[in-house]
């Protein structure tokens, strides 16, 4: 079928977008890695040398960094339960029959087309914020004292904002899955005499195990790397209470350029994305018949 | 009776699923409202949902201390820009993995995925520097080059799985009537293929006007897209919520409506393939 003609071919028209990636890929990662063994300040020019492993020693012993990874940690598996739970939630409530099954499928997918700063910012300043905002006017209705969510609790505050964000994300892919059970089954269950939760449990939430697989893959690697949001709330803190390691890297080479150790973090956030990166992989490329 | 019981349930349904809809919706809704508000209004206590003095002049001020046209406009042309670049190089891969599968074919595209999973930190410093040094930085061709970068891999895989569901045969057929590649990539290929085209460029354009870690960290006054643009309201000066809100909606509005149209596509491209 394939011709060595077609198979030539084959190999011209796909070399630019290898090319484009491998050099995406391989370059800034290989400077990534090369600046992470250098003392590397852009302050201080002209006085780059080698150091060996000194920027990770000094990168993975800085408490900042234990206290980067407990909140990368927080954050991805915070955001990961909620949105999942209430994905299921949502996904089973729309598809039920009701009226206006639509309009209330845009309304629940809207956030995830609102940009990063954009949400942030809204939340912050329109609903979190204790003087002006509404949560506070609401309080006060109540006869309670408003609360400051990003003083007082800041990284659950922004867990609630990135978990706004992707909730429509996990609620889409689980429906989109849910559509997909054999209804009979469940009837005939129905029939067999099991009850709702029974059906629940043994049916419905095994045929969505792959889906929220792919859900909490796909939204771990996204996760890892939330950062708009942090950046416009909080800027990492206060301290470092919202810090987590990609805002650590930045702020280490863009905010105190300091290259060396700035790199450094960043391998370590690529090492860390990795050990993910390889069960998505796994779960894709077995669905992949080729 | 039984009817009765199922009309009783649906109409319950129907209220549980809207008020949780309108919650989800509302920050959105609110964000929208308050554009139209007074500074005064935009923070009154108790705020009014409905009955203040709708005004226009939020959006005429965002534009005059700020040329928010020109960021509009970078947003316009980083999104569209990197997304047709991409294109660009994406369907002739596209084409030869979905028709011409070799042995490596596979391990190609996996690994196309595989750079999509690289986080951005870990080359954020290399990139930034080449931009320093290029004077790529904080211009819009740089943004468009790194854009299109970051979704190469998406634009792949989307348009390889809506190739293959192209009859191979027809390409064949073209092949034996002795039509080139150019030919049939653009003669035979291409009109086919326009619905899934269509559908990439839509959840891609999406994509770009929503990222916000190298917009950020790649620009500033001149090519600053929506996002960073936006991101500047963070430190304000004085009274300034009902700006905010005028500048965020008309940010927020032409991507939202784009993205209820790509509900079915957004799925396919998010998961690669692994939800059907």
């Amino acid at each position: 079928m394939a011709t060595a003609h077609s198979r030539a071919a084959a190999r011209l028209t796909m070399s630019p977008a290898v090319l484009l990636l491998l050099c995406w890929m391989l370059i800034p990662l290989v400077m990534t890695l090369y600046f992470s063994f250098l003392r590397y300040n852009l302050l201080m020019p002209g006085t780059e040398e080698w150091i060996g492993v000194l920027n990770y020693q000094y990168f993975l012993t800085d408490p900042a960094f234990f206290a980067a990874l407990a909140n990368t940690l927080a954050l991805v598996g915070g955001v990961l339960v909620l949105t999942i739970a209430g994905g299921i939630g949502l996904a089973l409530l729309l598809d039920q029959p009701f009226w206006g099954q639509g309009i209330v499928r845009l309304l629940v997918i809207a956030p995830f087309f609102v940009m990063p700063t954009v949400s942030a910012l809204v939340w912050k300043n329109m609903l979190m914020n204790p003087v002006n905002g509404l949560f506070a006017a609401i309080a006060k209705g109540l006869g309670l004292q408003p609360f400051d969510f990003l003083a007082e609790a800041p990284l659950s505050s922004i867990i609630l904002i990135v978990t706004w964000q992707w909730l429509p994300f996990a609620t889409l892919i689980l429906l989109t899955a849910l559509q997909s059970l054999d209804r009979e089954r469940l009837e005939a269950a129905e029939m067999d005499g099991a009850g709702a939760l029974d059906r629940f449990i043994h049916i419905i939430l095994p045929h969505l195990a792959r889906a929220m697989t792919v859900v909490t893959l796909i939204q771990t690697i996204f996760l890892l790397s939330v950062f708009a949001e942090i950046l416009v709330t909080t800027n990492g803190g206060p301290g470092t209470a919202t810090t987590n390691i990609t805002y650590l890297v930045y702020a280490q080479s863009l905010l105190q350029f300091d290259v060396g150790g700035g790199s450094a973090g960043g391998i370590v956030a690529v090492v860390l994305a990795n050990i993910v990166a390889v069960f998505l992989m796994r779960m894709i490329g077995r669905n992949l018949d080729i | 009776m039984a009817r009765a019981a199922t009309n009783r349930r649906k109409l319950g349904l129907t209220l549980l699923a809207w008020s949780i809809g309108i919650v989800i919706f509302f920050p959105i809704l609110w964000t929208a409202l308050t554009s139209f508000k007074t500074e005064a209004e935009a923070v009154a206590s108790p705020p009014s949902f409905l009955a203040f003095h709708w005004t226009l002049e939020n959006y005429t001020e965002v534009q005059q201390r700020s040329d928010y046209f020109l960021h509009f406009m970078n947003s316009v042309i980083v999104s569209l820009g990197s997304t047709l670049a991409g294109l660009l190089v994406a369907v002739p891969a596209a084409w030869s993995m979905a028709f011409v599968p070799g042995r490596r074919t596979r391990d190609v595209l996996m690994w196309m995925l595989s750079t999509k999973m690289l986080p951005p930190v870990g080359v954020l410093i290399p990139i930034y520097l080449l931009f320093r040094d290029t004077g790529l930085l904080d211009t819009r061709v740089g943004l468009v080059i790194v854009l299109t970068l970051i979704n190469l891999p998406i634009i792949v895989w989307m348009l390889f799985t809506y190739f293959r569901e192209i009859p191979g045969e027809i390409l064949e057929a073209a092949r034996m009537d002795g039509a080139g590649l150019k030919a049939e990539i653009l003669y035979v290929l291409l009109p086919m293929a326009v619905p899934g085209i269509a559908s990439t460029l839509l959840l891609n354009v999406i994509l770009a006007w929503n990222e916000a870690f190298w917009t950020l960290n790649l620009s500033a006054s001149q090519a600053a897209p929506l996002t960073a643009f936006i991101a500047s309201y963070s430190s304000p000066e004085g009274l300034f919520y009902a700006k905010l809100s005028a500048a965020s909606t008309m940010a927020v509005a032409p991507i939202l409506v784009l993205g209820w149209f790509s509900q079915k596509q957004l799925v396919r491209g998010l998961t690669f393939g692994a939800v059907k």
